[in-house]
């Protein structure tokens, strides 16, 4: 058992294995105080088969804690000849189940030794980069403490091409530190003729704990079961994770034999464990796999976090964002000026959430009129032109699992435009110029409305040039107004595919949006470029049209199948 | 960032030091009990001014927390806080009467409170107002958290001040000494903080909530900050920059993670819009001793007079910190 803190529980637990009849050898760090440790000594004083080990400075990740542990193990075999298990525990393990269980549960399998040992190839253990290196690198630095030279003499090596050779042709091995060897097996470890070639080798590896039994064990055990009966779950910076009086019943639950590592303060866990009443517990094989998703899922957390979530402590660099949003977005861009009911069209046909001009100068035009919107999100433009994106990212985190649609043109205010391009959340759709179908239907004067086409014709073309641009990764379609009014049906079927709510009785559309009457706009357009403003991006409108083909083909309702 | 302005944050702290060292000499101790500080202790550190009534709750509810010791500067209150205060056998008080704008809204007493006796301990400097929620809080203490960052090689840890309102009018609830400001003001703005990055410390600046969206609608830029950085592992080099929004070295400001992953953080639920906030606020209109010209306040005097109503067809009420955690307003980060 090596011990180096929490003195209080060490003794509590070494009470509880001797009280089951386990013979115990107890290593405690060198570091540690004289007091604090004579009086831990003291406290155990009566307790029968009990000895301690030679102190060595157990710093993590170095050769202490092997050579603490190789000490222990020569003093338990020489000195208790009855021993056939030899468990490595620590102070903060906390057995779960009665010893008596484990006692049973070892003398089943008398011929097993219980040691995760993988080797490195297979396995993405990796702490600080390094994983073959490892073992072929030197360490004379300590992680912890001088992580400069560490670093700094890890490329010295690189840089060198230095490589350590591995001797007698042994295959690397990791895997928990925390194992239960035989008698047989931990003997052969430790009276190896070549123990001092294994011991220089190891004793400049990074992380010897976790290789130097793991690797050797398999050069003389009968049969390997790898794996630990200590349940001991290590996140992404490679320590433990601590278990606390919260996780009674999940521990309850693991059947596993003995727990890493405990806060020390978890008087529950302590109480609830060493007290006899556990022994209810069925006698059953080891399953830590519901313990194994909730850390699994903390790491996650913590390296990956929530998509389009920005929050006090998660507010990703440019790119690193993995989502700008959370969830998918259409915009459409024009089609409320073509259409004139477009928004409860496009509401009852798909399900989803439709806003106004959600960037219009005055107000955020939130569905239904409302002034605020889920998470209490303002209509306030001032507000949202505060921060844009905010604004946007906020909508669709507070609107999870419902679909957000919303309309955009010339005339709002475009910061935006970049945040929409670039998430690949955003399917964009645009009928180029028609923004000019308010201005034909207007009753102004007729010199503001050729100034306002060419304001809006401006900016409706940089916007283009920005969703053209190659970083853009939004689903971007644009149809010139033209293009569009020919065949209305078809983009529209597929945009709304896209979104994937339709009512799919006949695999089409039931209802048509209503156009917009065009009657005289190719004439309007004309006016324009008679004024000297050409308008462009509307495509081709002939100067007369056949007024009656063009409106009976848009108003005809018809499915496209 | 360069050798230059690594040259000057060292001397912005120093003159944070010097000041905090200038300003300490008006404040006289009133129950020095700092000889019971036993290392590990987890301190609180706060400044109030006339605060009795909420005192005995916020004793109550940092004790359950698991906070071994309070260092409370008094800001001149006449209302008996500071007797109340200088009676608990856990509080060391000191007492000011200077004033609390010049000592950077108290920010130079708590500097110079921490750097003579938080070295070494995990500090929480809150206002009576605040009260810290972070991840398991309802099943383990303070001291299971800075355990757990300590081992995490975590200095620092960020918890935004979230905004509590009652539903109806604030002055509708009388608030009484010893309940729980949570029981009135339990409900909060869910989903509107914008966050921008500050180049100079690099910490974030939060804004949002019910005082952007119902004071500052207009004027969105002087909403008030919401990011804090209450809890630090202290060292006596370390100072607050700018109440707890901000720390130099700057490295303690980094509490959020910019690589796409959620670093741990909390919450400060923040009472402030009980019914003793109108009196308090035609008060600190006439001392002006708040920010920014008490800009704050005016709004508050403004706006309460039209709607006094922070409530929302969207606020949300509170229930527990994982109610928050799912709201993306904190999180467990890799604490599980």
């Amino acid at each position: 058992m090596l011990v180096h803190t929490a003195f209080g529980r060490a003794e509590q637990i070494a009470q509880h294995w001797s009280a089951a009849g386990c013979p115990l050898v107890i290593h405690v760090d060198r570091a540690v105080r004289k007091k604090t440790y004579a009086a831990f000594q003291q406290a155990l004083a009566d307790l029968p088969n009990l000895r301690f080990a030679p102190r060595h400075r157990c710093e993590w990740g170095t050769w202490g804690l092997v050579a603490a542990t190789q000490e222990c193990g020569q003093i338990m075999l020489n000195d208790f000849a009855d021993v056939r298990h030899v468990y490595l525990t620590s102070g903060s393990c906390l057995p779960l189940r009665p010893v008596q269980e484990l006692i049973d549960y070892l003398a089943e399998r008398p011929q097993t030794d219980f040691v995760e040992s993988a080797t490195i190839a297979d396995v993405p253990w990796t702490i600080g980069g390094l994983d073959h290196e490892r073992f072929t690198l030197s360490f004379p630095f300590a992680w912890r403490k001088n992580r400069w030279l560490f670093d700094r003499y890890v490329n010295l090596q690189r840089k060198l091409r230095y490589k350590r050779r591995i001797p007698n042709g042994i295959v690397p091995h990791m895997g928990s530190q925390w194992w239960c060897l035989t008698r047989q097996t931990l003997s052969a470890i430790l009276e190896d003729p070549e123990r001092d070639t294994y011991d220089s080798y190891f004793r400049r590896v990074w992380i010897p704990d976790e290789s130097y039994f793991q690797t050797l064990a398999r050069l003389y055990s009968r049969q390997i079961e790898s794996r630990s009966l200590t349940l001991s779950k290590f996140d992404y910076q490679g320590k433990p994770h601590i278990f606390y009086d919260d996780h009674l019943q999940l521990l309850r639950r693991s059947d596993c034999f003995v727990a890493r590592k405990i806060w020390p303060f978890a008087d529950r866990l302590y109480d609830a464990f060493l007290a006899d009443a556990s022994g209810a517990m069925k006698r059953t094989e080891p399953n830590p796999g519901k313990i194994d998703r909730i850390f699994a899922k903390a790491v996650e957390r913590r390296t990956r976090g929530r998509p389009g979530l920005y929050m006090q402590s998660r507010f990703p660099v440019e790119t690193r964002e993995n989502g700008l949003t959370c969830a998918q977005f259409s915009v459409f861009e024009g089609f409320a000026d073509l259409f004139e009911n477009f928004e409860s069209w496009l509401a009852r046909t798909t399900g989803a959430r439709v806003h106004g001009h959600l960037y219009a100068p005055e107000r955020a035009e939130f569905a239904d009129g409302q002034t605020v919107i889920n998470g209490a999100l303002s209509d306030s433009a001032a507000l949202r032109d505060y921060n844009p994106h905010a604004f946007l990212a906020n909508l669709m985190w507070n609107t999870r699992g419902e679909r957000q649609c919303f309309q955009f043109g010339p005339r709002d205010r475009q910061a935006i435009e970049w945040d929409i391009a670039k998430d690949p959340n955003a399917q964009v759709s645009v009928i180029t110029g028609a923004w000019a179908v308010p201005l034909f239907q207007s009753n102004r004067n007729f010199a503001d409305i050729r100034q306002e086409a060419a304001l809006l014709q401006q900016t409706e073309s940089e916007h283009l040039k920005c969703l053209r641009s190659p970083w853009t990764k939004a689903r971007v379609r644009i149809w010139t107004m033209a293009e569009f009014i020919e065949a209305p049906m078809e983009p529209l079927q597929t945009i709304i595919d896209e979104i994937g709510h339709q009512n799919t009785r006949g695999g089409g559309v039931a209802e048509v949006p209503r156009m917009a009457d065009l009657e005289g706009f190719g004439q309007f357009l004309q006016n324009l470029k008679n004024q000297g403003m050409h308008p462009y991006l509307m495509g081709d409108f002939p100067v007369t049209q056949n007024v009656a083909d063009l409106g009976q083909t848009n108003r005809r309702p018809y499915l496209v199948r | 960032m360069g050798l230059w302005s690594s040259y000057r944050m060292r001397l912005r702290r120093k003159r944070a030091k010097v000041r905090a060292f200038r300003k300490h000499f008006s404040m006289k101790t009133v129950a020095d009990r700092t000889e019971l500080i036993r290392p590990g202790h987890v301190l609180l550190f706060s400044t109030f001014r006339d605060e009795y009534v909420r005192l005995p709750y916020f004793l109550k509810y940092y004790r359950d927390l698991g906070i071994s010791h309070f260092l409370m500067v008094d800001n001149g209150s006449t209302d008996g806080g500071r007797e109340y205060l200088a009676e608990q056998p856990d509080v060391s008080l000191w007492s000011t009467t200077a004033s609390y704008k010049r000592a950077r809204f108290g920010v130079d007493w708590l500097n110079w409170l921490l750097q003579k006796y938080g070295h070494g301990h995990w500090t929480l400097v809150v206002d009576p107002d605040e009260f810290f929620v972070y991840p398991f809080c309802d099943t383990r203490p303070i001291r299971a958290l800075t355990d757990w960052l300590e081992v995490s090689q975590v200095k620092s840890f960020g918890a935004m001040l979230l905004d509590m309102y009652p539903k109806g009018r604030i002055d509708a609830v009388p608030y009484r000494a010893g309940q729980d400001p949570i029981e009135i003001a339990s409900w909060f703005d869910p989903g509107n903080y914008m966050i921008s990055k500050n180049h100079t410390y690099g910490n974030l600046w939060i804004q949002g909530g019910p005082r952007a969206r119902v004071f500052f609608s207009n004027q969105p830029k002087r909403a008030p900050a919401l990011n804090k950085i209450p809890l630090v592992k202290w060292q006596r080099r370390y100072a607050y920059v700018s109440s707890s929004h901000m720390l130099l070295p700057r490295g303690l400001n980094l509490t959020y993670d910019e690589w796409g992953g959620e670093r741990a953080s909390g919450v400060l639920l923040h009472a402030k819009f009980l019914d003793t906030f109108a009196s308090k606020a035609a008060e600190e209109l006439t001392r002006g001793q708040h920010y920014a010209g008490s800009v704050e306040y005016k709004a508050y005097a403004e706006n309460f007079e039209e709607t006094p109503d922070l409530w929302c067809k969207w606020s949300e009420k509170y229930i527990n910190w994982r109610q928050l955690e799912i709201l993306g307003l904190m999180s467990k980060g890799n604490w599980a």
